[in-house]
C-alpha cells in the first residue's frame, strides 16, 4: 500500500501549489500514472478517500490519466507502446528487448483546478 | 503524454457558486516523487565516494544472507556498512553486526518501502569515513520500493529459486530499474525443479541491460563474479 505514500506526496504538493496561487480550496487534482508505475487505481482512490480529510482538497476530485508504457528500439530508431502487461518491450520490427523505456514510469501532478 | 488542458492564466467564472468564486486551473507538472528525489540527491552528495547499493526482493529471499557473506568476503579489501528496513524488529541488523558490518535498523511500521528521508536519518548512526560501501536493504516487498530513490548508485533486485521464474514479468517496474538482477538459492534450484533458461529469459526480457548473478548466498558458490562486480563499480565511482 504505498499509494499511501504517495497520496500524502500528492496532497502536500497540491496545498502548496494552490496556497502559492491564492487559492482556499482545491476542488480537482489531475495526475498523469504510467503503466509500470505500479499504481493499483482503487488503493489510490482508497487511499485518497481517507487522507483528504481535513485537508484543502478535502472535497476533491481525483481524476487520474493512465499512460501507457512507451519504449524505444535503439537498433531500429522505432518508438513503440509496449502491447503486454509484463513489462516486456519487444521491438515491433526486429523483436529484440528494449531497455529503454521512454514512457510509463511517471507519477505526476499534472494541474489543479482550485478557487 | 496525458492530455492537454488550458493554461494557467485562463480564469472561469464559475455559475451557481458564490459570487466572486474564482474557479480556475493551475498547471504543476511535477512528480509526487519531488520532494523524495530531492532528499536523495542530497544523500547522494553525503555518500560521496562510496559506492551505495539499493538491495530489494521478496520477503525470504535472502537479502540478509547474501549481505553477511558479502560484507565477510570482502572485509579484507572492503569495510562495508549496512542500512536494512523492515516492518518490524532489528534482527537483520543484530545478525549484520555479527557478520561485522556496522549496521542501522530502520524500522517502518506499516510503511512497505524505504524513502530517501528514513535513509538519510538512518545515516546518521553510521560513521561514513571508515566505509567504501554502503548496502541499503530495503523492506521485502517487490512493488511499493521501485519508485523510491533513496540516493543510490546502483539499484540491484534479487529472486531465489523458490519464487518461480516468471517472477520479472510479473513484477517488472522493479526489475526493469535494476542495475544487476541476483538470482540466490541455486544450491537448491534442483531440488525445488528451477528452470534456469526460462528465468534468464524472463530477466533479459524485462531488463535486457542488467548484469545477472546466480550464487549460493548459503554455500558461497557464485560470490566471486558478484563482489568483482562490486569492487569494479567502486573503483569506477573513484575514477
Amino acid at each position: 500500500m504505498h499509494e499511501f505514500s504517495l497520496v500524502m506526496s500528492m496532497l502536500d504538493l497540491a496545498e502548496k501549489t494552490a496556497r502559492d496561487d491564492g487559492a482556499t480550496r482545491i476542488d480537482a487534482i489531475h495526475l498523469e500514472i504510467g503503466a509500470l508505475a505500479g499504481v493499483v487505481p482503487e488503493a489510490l482512490d482508497f487511499a485518497f478517500s481517507g487522507a483528504r480529510l481535513g485537508t484543502m482538497a478535502e472535497n476533491a476530485r481525483l481524476e487520474v490519466d493512465y499512460l501507457p508504457a512507451i519504449a524505444h528500439c535503439g537498433r531500429c530508431d522505432v518508438t513503440f507502446e509496449l502491447d503486454n502487461r509484463y513489462g516486456v518491450a519487444l521491438c515491433p520490427t526486429c523483436g529484440t528487448p528494449s531497455a529503454d523505456l521512454r514512457q510509463g514510469r511517471e507519477l505526476q501532478l499534472s494541474h489543479l483546478e482550485v478557487a | 503524454m496525458g492530455t492537454k488542458v488550458a493554461t494557467r492564466d485562463v480564469r472561469v467564472r464559475a455559475h451557481g457558486t458564490s459570487a466572486g468564486t474564482d474557479m480556475r486551473v493551475v498547471q504543476v507538472q511535477k512528480s509526487l516523487m519531488t520532494h523524495n528525489d530531492g532528499v536523495a540527491a542530497e544523500n547522494r552528495v553525503r555518500f560521496a565516494r562510496r559506492l551505495v547499493l539499493n538491495i530489494v526482493s521478496s520477503p525470504g529471499s535472502g537479502k540478509t544472507a547474501l549481505m553477511e557473506r558479502t560484507v565477510r568476503e570482502l572485509a579484507a579489501d572492503l569495510a562495508v556498512g549496512v542500512v536494512v528496513g523492515d516492518l518490524e524488529t532489528d534482527n537483520d541488523a543484530v545478525r549484520l553486526h555479527g557478520a561485522g558490518a556496522p549496521s542501522v535498523q530502520i524500522v517502518t511500521g506499516a510503511v512497505c518501502h524505504l524513502e530517501a528521508e528514513m535513509v538519510a536519518r538512518a545515516v546518521d548512526g553510521l560513521d561514513l569515513d571508515d566505509l567504501d560501501v554502503v548496502v541499503i536493504e530495503n523492506v521485502g516487498n517487490l512493488v511499493c520500493p521501485a519508485a523510491w530513490d533513496l540516493g543510490e548508485d546502483l539499484r540491484v533486485t534479487m529472486l531465489s529459486v523458490t519464487e518461480g521464474e516468471d517472477k520479472p514479468l510479473k513484477y517488472p517496474r522493479i526489475f526493469k530499474d535494476a542495475d544487476a538482477v541476483i538470482i540466490n538459492k541455486i544450491d537448491i534450484a534442483e531440488a525445488v525443479g528451477f528452470d534456469r533458461d526460462r528465468a534468464l529469459e524472463s530477466v533479459r526480457q524485462v531488463t535486457p541491460n542488467a548484469k545477472v548473478f546466480e550464487l549460493s548466498a548459503r554455500t558461497g558458490e557464485g560470490m566471486a563474479p558478484w563482489l568483482e562486480w562490486l569492487r569494479e563499480r567502486r573503483a569506477a565511482k573513484l575514477g
